[in-house]
């Protein structure tokens, strides 16, 4: 009995001499792991434990934890506020719409520009098209509204044929249709990057045994291009599924003029305005809050739908 | 890449579809092409050739007034300035940070990896949002200061993931073998994985900054003097909110004038401030391509 508790004890003296050891022999690794575990910790942790003011009745002077508890109060006025349903429509449209055009864009793009021989004019190409993704957004704001202007050169153009300039800026009619089209205009080019890369992997042998066996141009890049790009397809697919409701809120809030806010204002200027500018600090959380709670199920789902078809997955 | 075979055995559609292909690859070439060409001859003429005759090639017609008043008013170099601290600022601590995390969850077999992972990982899916992060900022005390540019948001998960895949891809001998001959960790890093990391860090520290350098959002809610304010808030008080910057028009009386010379200088303060990068980026195509690639291993 007392030499098998000997044993025992020495068995844990050498465990914890051998995790001392380890942790020693790690220590420089650990130490690597401060910083980022630090700034990770104040600026993203810290927040989420700030975003309980949703629940509560915050003033500035009670601090977080002084704030009365209200519940959901915040998340009901904003479900109850008349332009709740504008707004959280004008959301999903705007980054609907700029998924369905702006994702399949820079696909097709890299399949025709693997369709150029030289590889010379290709890099070329390429090159020119990736120049918009280097403006700001703030840049690319300050031409639309000099391009589109009543007295600027597109209605300049457009009235030869029209005779009213078109209030491309001011009209909510016109704001979706600017924003994406100048989004694809941007990125489209950028995006493609990753695609050409995955089309650089497939074997021209594939294409060339294709070819002897009669199959045309569009066969092979639907049953082989297509193919390749299949899994880097799924993956951004549902990364950008996730990024859904934080669509371009930058340009947007750029883009806003006093006349177009009924398409343009977004979940993410409105939390702005009311949070920050208005100092309805609570508010605006709740609102800041039930948009990150619906951005994360749209992962969620996203995720599980392209594991079911497909096989990939984010996580 | 493509062997002769295709060629030759393209039938007459083929042929036609690549034709089309080129011409409508022309035609983007066009579109992205011409807008930018406008901004630039625009910039160098006067606001009365630009109302009446649109473009024009006659040097006659060219002047550089909008750039001699961007440069004696001096806050687009200000904010140049500005920007370049902020960006080199978030580049360094942002590199610097999420390569030493890197590293250590690159190591097979290290203790607690897979909570620290799961520590960072959190962070991809939910955030506090706006308004709780202004708060901590302002708690923080440094509403106003450069902190609140640099530090937020510099450690990116998905710059941590990115530099874990590159390291986890360099040869194990490596390190093996200097473990061996009995070096420290931080000697194997220092003298081995370092150098051999070159590529990574290059892409890291060049999304960082074009995404710094590019972004103005931050710098709106977080500061408030204008001496601090970066380039891309004093270009959104010049183009969108229209405000002219006194130094610019301190000649102009007459109201109708000073509106055609802000025109004029919304197109040259676009080329100042897009210049220095669009002139760059072609020398770093190849790390941009490097960049997804090693993005698309997972």
């Amino acid at each position: 009995m007392a030499r098998i508790v000997s044993e025992k004890t020495i068995q844990a003296t050498k465990n914890k001499e051998s995790r001392k050891n380890y942790i020693k022999k790690n220590f420089v690794l650990y130490l690597f792991l401060v910083p980022a575990v630090v700034l990770v910790f104040i600026f993203n942790y810290i927040p989420m434990y700030g975003v309980t003011i949703a629940f509560k009745d915050f003033s500035p002077i009670k601090g977080i934890m002084g704030s009365e508890w209200i519940g959901f109060d915040h998340f009901i006025n904003f479900l109850q506020s008349p332009n709740f349903q504008q707004i959280f429509m004008n959301t999903i449209k705007l980054s609907a719409f700029e998924l369905l055009i702006g994702f399949p864009i820079p696909i097709i793009l890299a399949l025709m520009l693997n369709q150029l021989r030289r590889a010379k004019v290709k890099k070329n190409v390429q090159l020119i098209i990736y120049a918009p993704y280097f403006l700001s957004t703030v840049v690319i704001s300050g031409m639309l509204f000099i391009f589109l202007s009543p007295a600027g050169p597109i209605n300049e153009f457009l009235t030869l044929f029209m005779d009213e300039p078109v209030a491309f800026m001011t009209d909510p009619a016109y704001f979706r249709s600017v924003f994406i089209a100048s989004s694809v205009w941007q990125v489209a080019g950028f995006s493609s990057i990753i695609y050409v890369a995955a089309l650089s992997n497939v074997d021209p042998q594939l294409h060339d045994a294709a070819t002897i066996d009669g199959a045309s141009l569009l066969q092979r890049i639907i049953h082989i291009d297509l193919q390749v790009l299949k899994p880097t397809i799924a993956v951004l697919f549902i990364l950008a599924i996730g990024g859904i409701m934080g669509v371009g809120f930058e340009k947007a809030y750029l883009l806003q003029t006093d006349m177009n806010l009924p398409a343009s204002e977004i979940i993410d200027t409105y939390v702005y305005k009311r949070g920050l500018q208005a100092g309805d600090w609570s508010f605006g959380a709740a609102v800041g809050l039930f948009n990150s709670v619906i951005s994360l199920l749209l992962l969620v789902i996203a995720n599980t739908v392209v594991k079911k078809l497909n096989g990939e997955t984010l996580y | 890449m493509k062997s002769k075979i295709d060629l030759v055995n393209n039938s007459k559609t083929d042929r036609m579809l690549l034709l089309i292909n080129k011409i409508i690859l022309i035609l983007i070439v066009l579109i992205i092409t011409a807008p930018l060409l406008y901004v630039l001859f625009g910039s160098f003429l006067s606001p009365n050739v630009l109302l009446t005759k649109g473009i024009s090639l006659n040097p006659d017609d060219w002047t550089l007034d909008g750039y001699i008043r961007i440069f004696e008013d001096g806050s687009i170099v200000r904010g140049f300035l500005n920007s370049i601290m902020y960006a080199g600022g978030f580049s360094i601590v942002s590199v610097l940070f999420s390569i030493l995390a890197g590293y250590a969850l690159s190591v097979d077999n290290l203790a607690g990896k897979k909570l620290f992972m799961l520590f960072f990982i959190v962070t991809m899916f939910f955030n506090g949002g706006m308004i709780p992060t202004y708060l901590l900022i302002k708690e923080l005390g440094m509403i106003n200061t450069p902190w609140a540019i640099i530090l937020p948001g510099a450690v990116s998960v998905w710059n941590i993931i990115l530099s874990r895949t590159y390291f986890k891809g360099l040869p194990n001998e490596l390190k093996e073998a200097a473990r061996i001959d009995g070096a420290s960790d931080l000697k194997i890093f220092l003298k081995i994985i370092l150098p051999l990391s070159k590529p990574i860090i290059f892409v890291l520290a060049l999304y960082a900054f074009i995404g710094q350098w590019n972004s103005y959002f931050n710098a709106m809610i977080y500061l408030e003097d204008q001496s601090l304010y970066p380039l891309q808030l004093v270009l959104r008080e010049i183009l969108i909110q229209n405000e002219v910057q006194p130094g610019m028009i301190a000649d102009q009386l007459a109201r109708a004038e000073i509106q055609k010379i802000a025109e004029m200088i919304k197109y040259s303060s676009i080329v100042v401030s897009s210049l220095p990068l669009l002139i760059m980026y072609p020398f770093f195509q190849k790390y941009f391509e490097k960049g997804v690639m090693v993005g698309s291993l997972k």
